[in-house]
């Protein structure tokens, strides 16, 4: 059922990443707007990579947050990335949580340069994420808490649920 | 050609995609003297057979084309009106090729819609909570098999009623979409697929999925 995907030199992906956001930087010159630009490509990414998962791995519907929680870190993030970030820091009402990577292969070699100590470098993965779950009709806010490319200790995504998205609903699905 | 189309629809009900995959179905031609011993009528913009079955000629059986010229609608290749012609002595004897007649695409765009319809009515009906919607229509000559995705894309395969294995062909198509259509940054999501790729890898594994019946692991 899981096609092994052809192995690509996972140091072209970084450079490949890189250069994209040096690019970005470049053209838009102002961290902030690279940090948008970048949530807007990986939202493209994921409103497709989204049916790609779904159709190589079997997972059904989630019925709920801490299901979806699961799945993403240990099956999605597993099959593109290779890393199996930890799920944390539940919020009470169980709508809000973390995720902790301990290594993020996007940032294998970087470092980030003074003048851009506002750029959130690995923002594509947040726009990725809010694409995928739009299209299986959850809206979510995902962003970055910490990142280790800014000082911190580990990288942690934070991410909240924020509705269920009832238009276009395809039938079947209550 | 026990596959019969496969058929894709976008989440507002939109078909986005469409493949015919069968032989073309009898069709007779013949030459003709007058007087026609055929009663023709018009039915739906198309000239049809409404008596006189013989000769692999059934009544239902269409126009397709007048002495080699395919036919458009009720008029001829060049602008004439077929019944008019055909009463019309001076141009027997004519040579009239019948057929069942294909649908045209907006047809299959009207058909897909209403089915995407019926999809949902289908799991409204149903007595139970959270039921899926239609999966498969069966009639005497074919089985429609349904696959909804979670993000509410349909595959629709018409297959022949023998034929196994359209569940994982289904699959199968919907991996192809992933890879060669979503894959393609040019393509726009729900709009009609028009990428090479798709439709030649489509193609290749209906032909499997033919003769096999089914799919192995990791194919």
């Amino acid at each position: 059922m899981w096609t092994q995907p052809e192995s690509l030199n996972s140091e072209l992906f970084t450079l490949t990443y890189g250069a994209l956001v040096t690019q970005l930087c470049k053209d838009y010159e102002n961290d902030e707007e690279v940090n948008k630009q970048l949530d807007k490509m990986g939202y493209n990414i994921g409103v497709r990579l989204i049916e790609d998962f779904l159709a190589r791995s079997s997972v059904g519907r989630c019925h709920d947050f801490r299901e979806t929680a699961d799945v993403i870190a240990k099956v999605a993030f597993k099959m593109y990335l290779g890393i199996t970030p930890s799920v944390t820091n539940w919020s009470p009402a169980g709508d809000e949580f973390s995720l902790i990577l301990e290594n993020n292969p996007l940032v294998d070699f970087v470092e980030l340069p003074d003048n851009h100590s506002n750029l959130v470098y690995s923002n594509i993965l947040c726009g990725v994420l809010r694409g995928a779950l739009e299209m299986v009709q959850m809206a979510v806010d995902v962003r970055f808490a910490q990142d280790t490319l800014r000082g911190d200790n580990v990288t942690e995504i934070r991410m909240k649920f924020v509705k269920r998205i009832e238009e276009n609903l395809p039938a079947g699905d209550e | 050609m026990a596959i019969f189309s496969v058929y894709v629809v976008n989440k507002a009900g939109g078909l986005i995609y469409q493949y015919d995959n069968y032989v073309p179905r009898a069709e007779v031609e013949k030459t003709f003297s007058f007087p026609l011993d055929l009663v023709l009528k018009v039915h739906d913009e198309k000239v049809i057979v409404s008596f006189g079955q013989r000769d692999g000629i059934r009544v239902g059986h269409a126009v397709l084309s007048i002495n080699g010229v395919d036919v458009n609608g009720r008029s001829t290749g060049d602008g004439k009106e077929i019944l008019e012609f055909l009463k019309d002595s001076a141009n027997y004897p004519v040579s009239i090729r019948f057929g069942r007649a294909r649908l045209t695409s907006n047809e299959k765009l009207m058909l897909a819609s209403m089915f995407h319809s019926l999809f949902a009515i289908g799991s409204q009906l149903s007595p139970e909570v959270g039921s899926s919607g239609i999966e498969m229509l069966e009639t005497d000559t074919f089985k429609l098999h349904c696959f909804q995705t979670l993000t509410g894309i349909k595959f629709i395969v018409l297959a022949d009623p023998r034929q196994a294995g359209i569940d994982a062909l289904l699959r199968k198509i919907y991996e192809i979409y992933s890879d060669y259509a979503l894959k393609n940054p040019f393509y726009s999501l729900e709009m009609p697929i028009r990428c090479e790729l798709f439709d030649q890898n489509l193609k290749s594994a209906l032909e499997i999925a033919e003769k096999a019946g089914t799919f192995g692991p990791g194919s």
